[in-house]
């Protein structure tokens, strides 16, 4: 077990980062979901990779707990997609425009 | 019992306070109930605990409870506490028991009105606020009470206020006494910095060490407190809103403005005599003025049309016999004639109210007349109301009381005998008006039909008044002022009055074409519109005060400061518009900018 | 095990970047799901066997799942596929690659930086993971439950009112 800690850490950023690129670019939903799920494991990733650095099990605790929290998150979203298909016949988060105000 | 005395006015602010709160809801039995059952209740309690302050040893010093302090600052705290002694308890009786009749003829005079709930309510507020002014051992809380009972005035006043006329009336009201108010909250400041104490007791002690007698600052203390007295009491040159505030129901008129609040000067002057002691200047201007107003209104009222307008000048002369008996120094003389008017004077306005109940809300004495057989009940009470009024000799509780001002007045060593002249002539007069009003109403030919019939509510309130009226008179306060020398003056007193009841009868019933002739002349005329119209105070006002104050504004309408603050709004709307832009609706573009917003947060982390 | 961490490294980022430049869904799918396996990997050589069996049976079975049913249910075919690629214009991925490289260097510069010089990691086994979380982290734990339970409640709310109810479960 000799993974050097900033390399994890490195790969917590660099998918922190793709995931983030990806909730600004994109306009469908169901795709900004699964970059919100990346951004979330990339969360969890960078909390394991402390743990493991410090030997302490906090770091896993915390991942389960993000772990609880995305589940939560996708299923309350994916039903709000499927909500907001059937409202708007598109899943373009501009159509939602009208909360405009 | 004197650990309740609290309960005294807090059962008619719990009144308030229910009523305001569910009034609305509740059936109209219940508010009637509510609001006349506290007040009935804060009468039970207030008849128990003067009960026990006589029996009680201390009663010549009083019982004195504090319920909390205020604030403590500086050695500076004012209290909330209540004191009940003789001049309270008279006082206390007074406001409770003929605030209670007032409130059971209310509960029928109000029946068909809309507001039902919220008479009661700002009834039991005003009786509640008027018996914390009577009650309260400390300058503060006396003021609060004061104010009280100009916040609930300026709301029954207005209790119409779908009329114009009535908010005007109600805003005159609260702006003229507020004249005087403004007075008295300077005086108690003065009194506060200098002495360091708002506590009655201790202002009275501390004043003769801290100032010699006609000291600059116990002159002008005096006179500060004088100022608030003659706001509230409307004595000249403040008395222009009492007429006017007669826009505001009948047992309003009765309670607030004819039996208890316009009192509350007297009462003032009364509680703080040690400090008028002090200032021989201002107790010689108060005699003045009192004798001036009491002329002035008298003859104002002879020649109104209106039946409560009438009584309203009245009501300004009478509590200027009382200012005029405080300043000569006779202070229970002026609470004695307190208490006999507060009887006879509700008692003339309820049973005006009565007559004009049964004439679809007539107000005009020249269209009523010849009632006499129609309403028999209003006309006995109103007779013996205006008897009461004119100190008919011997019978009426109203003679002992100005007789007796008029004896102090004469042989009190700050009396003079001029003084004494003026207030005889003024009970000529009284005697002429308040019998004009009975010739105007209730003899001569007939003018209008009545309609319908007055309840035991209406009619129980006026017997009690009416026995009040006639046996008030012999009270244990009456007690030593008939002495050998006074014989005189009683005569004479005795003849006034008789004299204008007479002349009453001769010019208003017997002779009373002759009377209309002479005030059709066009001297007559003139005379009798400078009278009627309050001897053209507002007009005065208006040209003096009013108008410049008017002109003022107008004329600073657009000030030099306007461009800054106006731009500092204009310069947020723009903004404003700007910032609007960014809101777009779009989530991606919300969520760049969280982003890019985050992101330059955690740079400046990183690299600074 | 640096040469596995190494290479599942690469594949996690090189899926990532798939997923976000994807413009059929199932595809992007796919590639997440491969990215989160790559990630358990990474877990794995963390010294963290717990966490990445957690991974794989959770993120990329039970939520992965769920995403494909909501895209069964979406019905999206070729037409979506050409709208996507409509709307990924370059002035749509511009911006948001250069703030993600920024946020990306950023963070690389943080590490890089000389004060974080570290130690090997040391491993702690899942029998600690369990004692931590039903230790001093049972409320959280609790909480979380809650979480879930309200997760339940909202999709299922969320979802009945549509004419394709069921889909509202909480894995």
């Amino acid at each position: 077990m000799n993974v050097p800690f900033q390399h994890a850490l490195a790969l917590a950023a660099a998918l922190f980062a793709i995931g983030l690129t990806g909730v600004l670019m994109r306009r469908n939903i169901v795709f900004v979901l699964m970059s919100v799920e990346i951004m979330l494991n990339a969360a969890g990733l960078a909390f394991v990779a402390a743990g493991a650095r410090w030997g302490q099990p906090d770091g896993q605790v915390m991942f389960l707990f993000i772990l609880t929290m995305a589940a939560a998150e996708v299923s309350v979203g994916l039903a709000l997609v499927l909500q907001f298909y059937h409202r708007f016949k598109t899943l373009a988060t501009d159509a939602a425009g009208k909360m405009r105000g | 019992m004197a650990e309740l005395l609290w309960l005294i006015p807090a059962l008619p602010f719990a009144g308030f306070l229910a009523l305001a709160l569910l009034g609305s809801r509740m059936p109209r039995p219940l508010v009637a109930t509510i609001g006349a059952g506290t007040v009935g209740l804060s009468a039970l309690a207030a008849i128990a605990a003067s009960l026990a302050l006589a029996g009680s040893a201390g009663a010549e010093e009083g019982i004195t409870r504090t319920l909390w302090t205020w604030i403590s600052v500086g050695g500076f705290a004012p209290a909330v506490a209540l004191r009940l002694d003789a001049l309270s308890a008279v006082m206390t009786l007074v406001v409770t028991i003929v605030g209670f009749l007032i409130l059971l003829y209310s509960t029928e005079f109000m029946a068909g009105d809309e507001g039902y709930s919220r008479f009661f309510c700002c009834m039991d507020l005003f009786v509640g606020a008027m018996l914390t002014l009577v009650l309260a051992d400390d300058l503060l809380l006396l003021y609060l009470g004061w104010e009280g009972v100009g916040l609930s005035s300026y709301l029954l006043i207005g209790f119409w206020y779908k009329a114009e006329a009535n908010v005007r009336a109600a805003r005159k009201a609260f702006i003229v006494t507020r004249v005087g108010d403004t007075a008295f909250a300077l005086g108690l400041a003065l009194i506060a910095t200098q002495l360091g104490t708002l506590r009655i007791q201790e202002v009275a002690e501390r004043a003769p060490l801290f100032w010699g007698a006609g000291s600059g600052m116990a002159v002008a203390a005096a006179a500060l407190m004088l100022g608030g007295a003659l706001g509230k009491s409307a004595q000249l040159p403040l008395q222009t809103w009492l007429p006017d505030a007669m826009a505001g129901p009948t047992p309003v008129s009765a309670l607030i403005h004819a039996a208890t609040m316009v009192t509350a000067g007297v009462y003032l002057i009364a509680r703080m005599h040690a400090l008028f002691l002090l200032a021989p200047v201002v107790m010689g201007a108060t005699a003045v003025i009192g004798a001036a107003t009491l002329l002035m209104a008298g003859l104002s009222a002879l020649t109104q049309s209106d039946l409560k307008r009438a009584l309203a000048y009245s009501t300004i002369s009478q509590v200027g016999y009382m200012f005029l008996a405080l300043g000569v120094g006779a202070w229970s003389a002026a609470i004695f004639h307190f208490m006999t008017h507060a009887f006879f004077k509700s008692l003339l306005f309820l049973a005006a109210g009565a007559v004009s109940m049964r004439l679809r809300g007539e107000h005009d004495m020249f269209r009523m007349g010849g009632l006499r057989r129609a309403l028999p009940g209003a006309f006995w009470a109103f007779v013996i109301g205006a008897a009461s009024l004119s100190a008919l000799p011997m019978v009426t509780a109203g003679f002992y009381s100005k007789e007796m001002i008029l004896e102090r007045v004469w042989s009190s060593p700050r009396g003079a005998g001029w003084l004494w002249a003026a207030g005889l002539i003024g009970a000529l007069i009284t005697a002429l008006y308040a019998f004009r009003m009975v010739f105007l109403v209730f003899f001569g030919e007939k003018r209008q039909e009545t309609e319908g019939r007055s309840g035991a509510r209406v009619m129980f309130p006026l017997a009690a008044l009416a026995a009040l009226s006639i046996g008030g008179g012999f009270v244990p306060m009456s007690r030593g002022t008939w002495e050998a020398h006074a014989l005189p003056l009683t005569l004479a007193a005795s003849l006034a009055s008789l004299l204008g009841i007479a002349g009453a009868w001769f010019l208003f019933h017997r002779r009373r074409g002759m009377t209309e002739r002479l005030a059709g002349s066009p001297a007559g005329a003139l005379l009798r519109r400078f009278w009627a119209g309050g001897w053209g105070f507002d007009q005065a006002y208006d040209a003096l005060l009013v108008r410049p104050f008017v002109r003022l504004t107008r004329a600073s309408r657009e000030e030099f400061a306007d461009p800054y603050s106006k731009g500092v709004a204009r310069t947020a709307g723009a903004l404003h518009h700007l910032l609007s832009r960014t809101v777009t609706g779009q989530l991606r573009w919300y969520a760049m900018a969280i982003a890019a917003g985050t992101i330059l947060l955690i740079g400046m982390a990183v690299f600074l | 095990m640096e040469t596995v961490f190494d290479i599942s490294a690469v594949v996690a980022v090189v899926a990532t970047l798939m997923v976000i430049a994807q413009s059929r869904a199932v595809h992007a799918l796919l590639y997440l799901t491969v990215s989160l396996l790559a990630v358990a990997v990474v877990f794995f050589t963390l010294g963290a066997p717990f966490v990445a069996a957690l991974e794989v049976i959770i993120y990329a079975g039970a939520i992965m799942v769920l995403f494909v049913f909501v895209i069964m249910m979406l019905n999206l075919g070729a037409e979506a596929a050409r709208q996507e690629r409509r709307w990924l214009t370059p002035a749509d991925w511009f911006g948001p690659a250069i703030l993600g490289a920024i946020l990306l260097a950023e963070m690389v510069w943080v590490l890089a930086s000389p004060q974080s010089a570290f130690p090997a990691p040391a491993a702690n086994d899942p029998r600690a993971v369990g004692a931590a979380l039903f230790g001093p982290y049972v409320l959280v734990a609790d909480l979380a439950a809650l979480v879930l339970l309200a997760g339940l409640v909202g999709a299922y709310h969320f979802g009945r009112r549509s004419a394709e109810a069921g889909e509202g479960e909480a894995p």
